[in-house]
């Protein structure tokens, strides 16, 4: 067994056959045949998936199977990556993501994202999390101060860091670094939270206490976690889709309940992976 | 379907005004050079115009006040301290290059390159004047006079050394360590690595950097013009005085008025043509990559 | 066989040896001959009354108050325009356009020529546009805006190196919480380029002061103090070559005035490389 950081009401570690669905499936995002270019090179083709509201859907496979790819297309961040070509349809709660007038500035507030080398910009603590709220209109001091200390609580760095809000965000350590990320994605009050292997650039200890954290969004947030680490994703996932290059671009092979990936799983490939005999 | 390129710009109005602006602004850096270009045709005008193309190289002599424009004597001029500064300056700067980073041990390493570093930092005046005081009696001793094609070669060779063997330092850096510990490898010395391996690896950057300053030793104006005498004639010796482009510009501009300032203006596309065909030839040869 | 051949080997080394080592002697005796024999004559006349005084007797006498004066009016409008102008066309450069664009590139490519330009064709240009054509005459107005253009280069491909070294992840970062560009560049990206850009400003502070072809003929000779910036004014290195070439007897002077504009160059270069190497931890060469 793994030790926790004890935090009341949450669900921290569950054997997989024990574990209750999260909730009633409830699609928020819809994903219809979506296909990536870079340039020429096709990143994955053809993805057809379905992520239900408030719960932990991971996305494992190999590296290079497009997982990232796919994740970065849910806020649109491929905007801003040279040569990109997105098509297909993406339906968050009703709005096409992918339409041309699209508010992308309103969409990057209801999709949050943390990538894997936790990344906090060069400026204290405090300014962190207070500039994304200030950018995106909040001018009261109050609610400001206050949004800041209750995501700074949800992640666990308040006791931490109460004390030195002005120090430089640099002078933390990777874990409370990507703890500070995560509260900058959740200072902005989103839907849904996009984590690119958020725990692979940690060391374990860091890496426990924020797969807890991730664990704890469950029902407040949907989760879509990209992770190459089969058994994070077995301790943690509700539900999880494979990922795998076929024809030269990345597939979307099965996706189900955890259960059923992780231990009925239904394509010989799957199969194969999830036994830890291909990968 | 949505592609980037079209949506690089996000919603803030912040952003399309930012956009616009820096893109004015780098119009502005950017035209300054066409402009350069239109005035310096524009003022050279004139004399193209009643002078014409030919005369310019055909005139018994350079002397506007008889309305004789040939700039022959002055190219000759030019070619020659160019030529002569570079011959001397590129081994110089090479072997200084080669000295500091395979000869020296480290903390005379580190203090040559700081002297080489503040050297090519010291303003053409200052050497043209310590070549006037110091160089031009020398000189005027061994043969006179003193100022003369020599003491200018001389000079400007002091002056695009340091720059050569900065440049020189740049590129044997980027010669990979696997071919150094090759060669080492196989027993061969150190002059043989440097002479078999090294110089052909960093070749193209060598040449690049020698090219570059043989550019600006063609448009050198304060030095030469006043440690060379200045007298307008074709050279026959390497003691006899001369007058560069360069120098002509700068001497006769504070008085020349129309036709005869016209020519200068045409000297002046004179030598940015020169330094055009320099940079062309070394952009061809080195294949594009000389500004990096 | 061996023997020979180890010896004749041995004899190359020992020419290649003496060939560098001689090289290096004899540029070290250069620098040596030409610094020394610089400040040997100018302490003399080096003073507190000497950087302050007006010139007397054509610059025989007297000090190079008004001098100093206009060198830094004429590096003060030298640097007013290229700054804004730099600092914007290397935002531009580094954050706004893609690597192939065709504005980027001929953008680029302008630039580059730019700087090979030599500077008696940058003053012909800046005799031309900024005195004759603009109406601005002989001033420091003229003297500096010719100044800036041929410090632009410079200053740009500094501040884009600051830009280029700043990591990536800020900006995705910072595009995913769904951030304005402009408060990315203002609050993120330009303090975090600062270092870059300080050393293209040093660079070009210390090419701009070293410039006397090009003030020639566009801030001209008058070594009053400027009333204005319409006013003619005398740089530094204008003044030099007057001394040595128009005065006669004005050598010694001449020789104070070259010490303190190598004294102040040296300093500059030597913050530029300080700077680079400890803020940038790459090195830019003073070209």
């Amino acid at each position: 067994m793994r030790p926790s950081t004890p935090t009341p009401g949450t669900q921290s570690w569950f054997p997989l056959k024990e574990r209750q669905t999260c909730c009633e499936p409830n699609p928020f995002i819809e994903v219809e045949q979506l296909s990536l270019h870079y340039g020429q090179k096709p990143a994955f083709h053809n993805v057809t998936l379905s992520i239900n509201k408030g719960c932990i859907t991971a996305l494992v496979g190999p590296s290079g199977c497009g997982k990232t790819s796919f994740l970065t297309s849910l806020n649109r961040l491929t905007d801003i990556i040279p040569g990109c070509r997105l098509s297909g349809g993406i339906h968050l709660d009703g709005l096409d993501v992918l339409a041309p007038h699209t508010d992308v500035i309103r969409l990057r507030r209801r999709v949050g994202m943390i990538f894997q080398k936790p990344n906090p910009f060069p400026l204290s603590i405090l300014k962190n999390l207070e500039f994304p709220l200030r950018e995106h209109g909040l001018k009261d001091r109050e609610q400001i101060a206050a949004s800041i200390e209750t995501v700074l609580r949800d992640v666990g760095l308040w006791d931490e860091v109460k004390d030195r809000m002005n120090s430089p965000a640099l002078a933390l350590s990777g874990g409370q670094q990507q703890r500070l990320c995560m509260a900058r994605a959740l200072v902005l009050s989103p839907e849904v939270l996009l984590m690119d292997e958020p725990c692979s650039a940690l060391d374990p200890l860091s890496s426990g206490v924020v797969e807890d954290l991730i664990v704890g969004l469950r029902s407040r947030y949907t989760v879509l976690i990209v992770t190459h680490n089969l058994a994070q994703a077995r301790r943690i996932a509700d539900y999880a889709a494979l990922f795998w290059v076929q024809n030269g671009a990345g597939q979307l092979i099965e996706t189900g309940t955890a259960k059923q990936i992780f231990e009925e799983p239904r394509d010989p490939l799957t199969r194969a992976y999830v036994n830890g005999i291909r990968g | 379907m949505i592609s980037s390129g079209s949506n690089t710009l996000s919603r803030w109005p912040t952003d399309r005004l930012l956009l616009w602006l820096l893109r004015g602004i780098a119009t502005i850096a950017g035209a300054i050079v066409l402009l350069i270009m239109v005035f310096l045709v524009m003022e050279a005008g004139p004399a193209l115009r009643h002078v014409g193309v030919a005369r310019f190289f055909t005139d018994p002599s350079w002397h506007p006040a008889e309305g004789f424009y040939n700039l022959t004597p002055m190219l000759w001029g030019t070619l020659f301290a160019m030529v002569g500064s570079v011959l001397i300056a590129t081994p110089l700067g090479i072997l200084s290059a080669v000295f500091c980073r395979y000869y020296a041990p480290p903390a005379v390493a580190r203090i040559y390159r700081k002297l080489i570093e503040l050297l090519a930092g010291i303003p053409s005046v200052v050497y043209g004047f310590w070549g006037l005081v110091v160089l031009v009696p020398l000189i005027g001793a061994i043969h006179p006079p003193g100022p003369s094609l020599l003491t200018g070669i001389v000079i400007v060779a002091i002056m695009i050394l340091p720059t050569i063997a900065l440049m020189a330092d740049a590129s044997l850096t980027n010669v990979p360590q696997q071919y150094m510990r090759g060669a080492v490898a196989l027993g061969l010395s150190r002059g043989a690595t440097i002479r078999r391996v090294v110089f052909p690896a960093a070749k193209s950057g060598l040449f690049t950097g020698v090219i570059l300053e043989t550019g600006r030793a063609i448009g050198e104006t304060m030095a030469i013009l006043m440690v060379c005498g200045n007298v307008v004639q074709t050279p026959h010796s390497l003691f006899d005085p001369i007058r560069t482009l360069t120098a002509n510009i700068a001497l006769e501009m504070a008085y020349a008025l129309g036709d005869h300032r016209a020519a200068l203006f045409v000297s002046g596309l004179v030598l940015m043509a020169m330094i055009a065909a320099l940079v062309a030839a070394a952009d061809w040869i080195s294949h594009g990559r000389i500004y990096g | 066989m061996v023997k020979t051949l180890e010896r004749n080997l041995d004899g190359w080394e020992l020419l290649t040896s003496t060939l560098v080592w001689s090289a290096a002697v004899l540029v070290t005796a250069i620098f040596c001959w030409l610094l020394g024999d610089i400040l040997w004559h100018g302490i003399n006349h080096l003073s507190w009354t000497f950087l302050t005084a007006p010139p007397q007797n054509a610059g025989r006498e007297g000090g190079i108050g008004p001098i100093i004066v206009s060198t830094v009016l004429i590096l003060g409008v030298c640097l007013g325009v290229s700054l804004p102008i730099g600092v914007g066309t290397a935002i531009l450069l580094a954050e706004f356009t893609m690597d192939d664009s065709l504005f980027g590139r001929l953008t680029r490519r302008s630039l580059d020529v730019l700087s090979g330009v030599p500077s008696i064709v940058f003053g012909l240009f800046g005799n031309a546009f900024f005195s004759k054509t603009l109406g601005l005459g002989f001033s420091i107005l003229s003297g500096g805006l010719t100044l800036s253009c041929m410090v632009l280069p410079i200053l740009i491909r500094s501040t884009e190196e600051g830009f280029r070294s700043v990591p990536t992840g800020y900006r995705l970062s910072a595009t995913a919480l769904g951030l304005s560009r402009t408060s990315t560049l203002v609050h993120l990206l330009l303090p975090a380029a600062v270092p870059g850009l300080l050393v293209g400003l040093v660079l070009g502070v210390g090419r701009a002061i070293a410039e006397t072809a090009a003030l020639m003929f566009t801030s001209g000779y008058v070594d009053r103090v400027p009333e204005s910036l319409l006013d003619s004014g005398r740089a530094l290195s204008i003044h030099i070559f007057d001394l040595s070439m128009n005065v006669p007897g004005g050598d010694a002077h001449a020789y104070a005035s070259a010490l303190v504009l190598v004294a102040l160059l040296l300093a500059i270069n030597g913050t530029a490389s300080w700077l680079s190497e400890h803020w940038l931890h790459r090195k830019i060469v003073p070209i």
